[in-house]
């Protein structure tokens, strides 16, 4: 029973992506959607992206310094650990986590009121095609940004790794660039780049599906969204598991 | 016209819908009513398309939409519009963004020819002075006229309004009942409304379909449902004394 919802589910999901993507009716209406969920999914993510990555940079840089570091290591160790951390895992995939938890629950939030408070039935009785007109613009809006954040989230983890060297005075700056320098493979940033891509899907599409497709009040406009977090946060570690398999 | 043509429409587990046939001429204002659960909404959403009928046919001036191809029920769909139970304006835009969507989806003109039809259909409405507002500082009867400016504002042929009156006092009702019946017979539109507003019966109705359980129980006019005889509609229509007093009184006069 549970393989055939998940399946039922499944094909649903599929359909209703065959739906979104479509030809825009009006691309200077499908624009004007994509600047504002650029801006209302990605822009306004860029704070609480910078603001946790900071710290999380700047914690790990704190871990390995004072935990792992030990005499026979190389002094470069800390600085090294921090940016293939950042760069590898944290600011594509577990930002994306966190981004799952607030972008994807907007989004099935947003689309499932619609649901419920019929405009999704106005635009259909309109002759629009919802699906293309609402979740197109959030999908491509998110595939753009994320990289962007992912860029942010590097960039504001190596800044708070060096605030515990120049504030804190954990280590030194010297070892700090020393390790942030040694070794650099630039293939590690186009890979964290290219996971953000599918995760940026998954964050979209996959709470928009929930949204969409709920029936009733507000009770279960809560649950999808929920049920849109966890899904697109499982789905999420198990695409990083393949994608990092193939990409390594 | 639309024409409903032994329409039937079930569910996996309910048979909602049982051979329903009828007529709703243009320039009427056509009323659906009934008991909730009766189906109302079901007939309505057959109609328009949001529920595929199980055996029937709705037929648009002779278009049968039941057989037409996807695009051409799309284009279909821009001679219809549609006032909701909720309004369902659309919350991110303004009155006046709400009024020009259609316009901006499916148009040709120009920003000022499609912002001086919104305009004038907002003021066909007596709403020009809100057009800057949100649909959230707005009230429900306002909220309705926005959703029937938006409706109209293609210059629809058919217009489907689902309880208009939900929710809204006895007097902010008939403005909307006499807004969409005089827009009825201004733009000659086909128009259908799903209601259970005696008022609205006794004041526009000139074509009336009573459903009972699913099937088609009566129709006629307003004034032939006064002296009705079938037993269903008269303890439907008569529920509330209010109407069996007027109905005695005018028995008196």
């Amino acid at each position: 029973m549970l393989i055939i919802n998940w399946l039922t589910s499944l094909g649903r999901y599929l359909q209703l992506m065959g739906r979104t993507f479509s030809r825009p009716e009006r691309m200077r209406m499908f624009f004007r959607q994509y600047v504002r969920e650029m801006a209302q999914l990605g822009v306004d993510s860029i704070g609480i992206v910078l603001l946790i990555s900071f710290f999380i940079g700047a914690v790990i840089c704190i871990q390995i310094k004072l935990n792992v570091q030990s005499a026979w290591m190389p002094h470069w160790v800390s600085g090294y650990v921090t940016r293939e951390i950042m760069l590898l895992e944290f600011s594509s995939s577990i930002m994306c986590l966190i981004l799952a938890g607030k972008v994807g629950s907007n989004i099935a939030s947003e689309i499932g009121t619609m649901r419920t408070t019929q405009q999704i039935d106005a635009l259909e009785i309109m002759g629009v095609n919802s699906a293309s007109y609402l979740i197109l613009p959030k999908v491509l809006g998110m595939v753009t940004m994320v990289p962007l954040l992912v860029v942010f989230s590097t960039v504001s983890g190596i800044v708070g790794a060096y605030a515990t060297a120049y504030v804190g005075h954990i280590i030194t700056p010297t070892d700090l660039t020393a390790g942030m320098q040694h070794d650099f493979n630039q293939w590690f940033f186009w890979m964290g780049a290219i996971k953000s891509l599918f995760f940026a899907f998954i964050i979209s599409s996959v709470p928009a599906f929930y949204g969409y497709t709920v029936d009733g009040g507000s009770t279960e406009v809560g649950k999808a969204s929920t049920d849109a977090v966890v899904t697109s946060s499982i789905l999420i570690l198990f695409s990083d598991l393949f994608l990092t398999q193939m990409l390594s | 016209m639309i024409e409903i043509k032994d329409l039937y429409k079930s569910f996996p587990d309910k048979e909602v819908l049982k051979d329903i046939s009828t007529t709703f001429e243009s320039g009427k204002t056509n009323l659906i009513i009934g008991q909730s659960g009766s189906g109302k909404t079901v007939l309505m959403k057959c109609i328009v398309g949001l529920f595929e009928p199980t055996a029937g046919d709705v037929l648009y001036d002779g278009r049968s939409f039941v057989t037409m191809r996807k695009k051409e029920r799309t284009l279909l769909r821009r001679e219809m519009g549609m006032i909701f139970q909720s309004a369902a304006l659309f919350d991110s835009l303004s009155v006046l963004e709400n009024v020009m969507f259609p316009l901006d989806m499916f148009s040709p003109d120009s920003y000022a020819e499609r912002k001086r039809r919104a305009e004038f259909c907002l003021d066909r409405v007596n709403l020009l002075d809100a057009a800057a507002k949100f649909p959230g500082e707005i009230s429900g009867g306002m909220q309705k006229r926005v959703a029937i400016a938006r409706a109209i504002v293609l210059n629809p042929r058919y217009l489907f309004c689902d309880e208009p009156n939900s929710g809204l006092d006895p007097k902010t009702s008939l403005v909307i009942d006499e807004l969409i019946h005089s827009i009825t017979h201004e733009y000659n539109m086909t128009t259908i409304i799903n209601t259970h507003d005696m008022n609205s019966v006794m004041g526009i109705g000139e074509h009336i379909l009573y459903i009972y359980e699913g099937h088609k129980e009566w129709e006629g006019t307003k004034e032939e449902v006064a002296t009705s005889q079938n037993e269903r509609l008269n303890s439907f229509i008569f529920a509330s004394d209010l109407f069996r007093k007027v109905q005695r009184a005018a028995a008196n006069e």
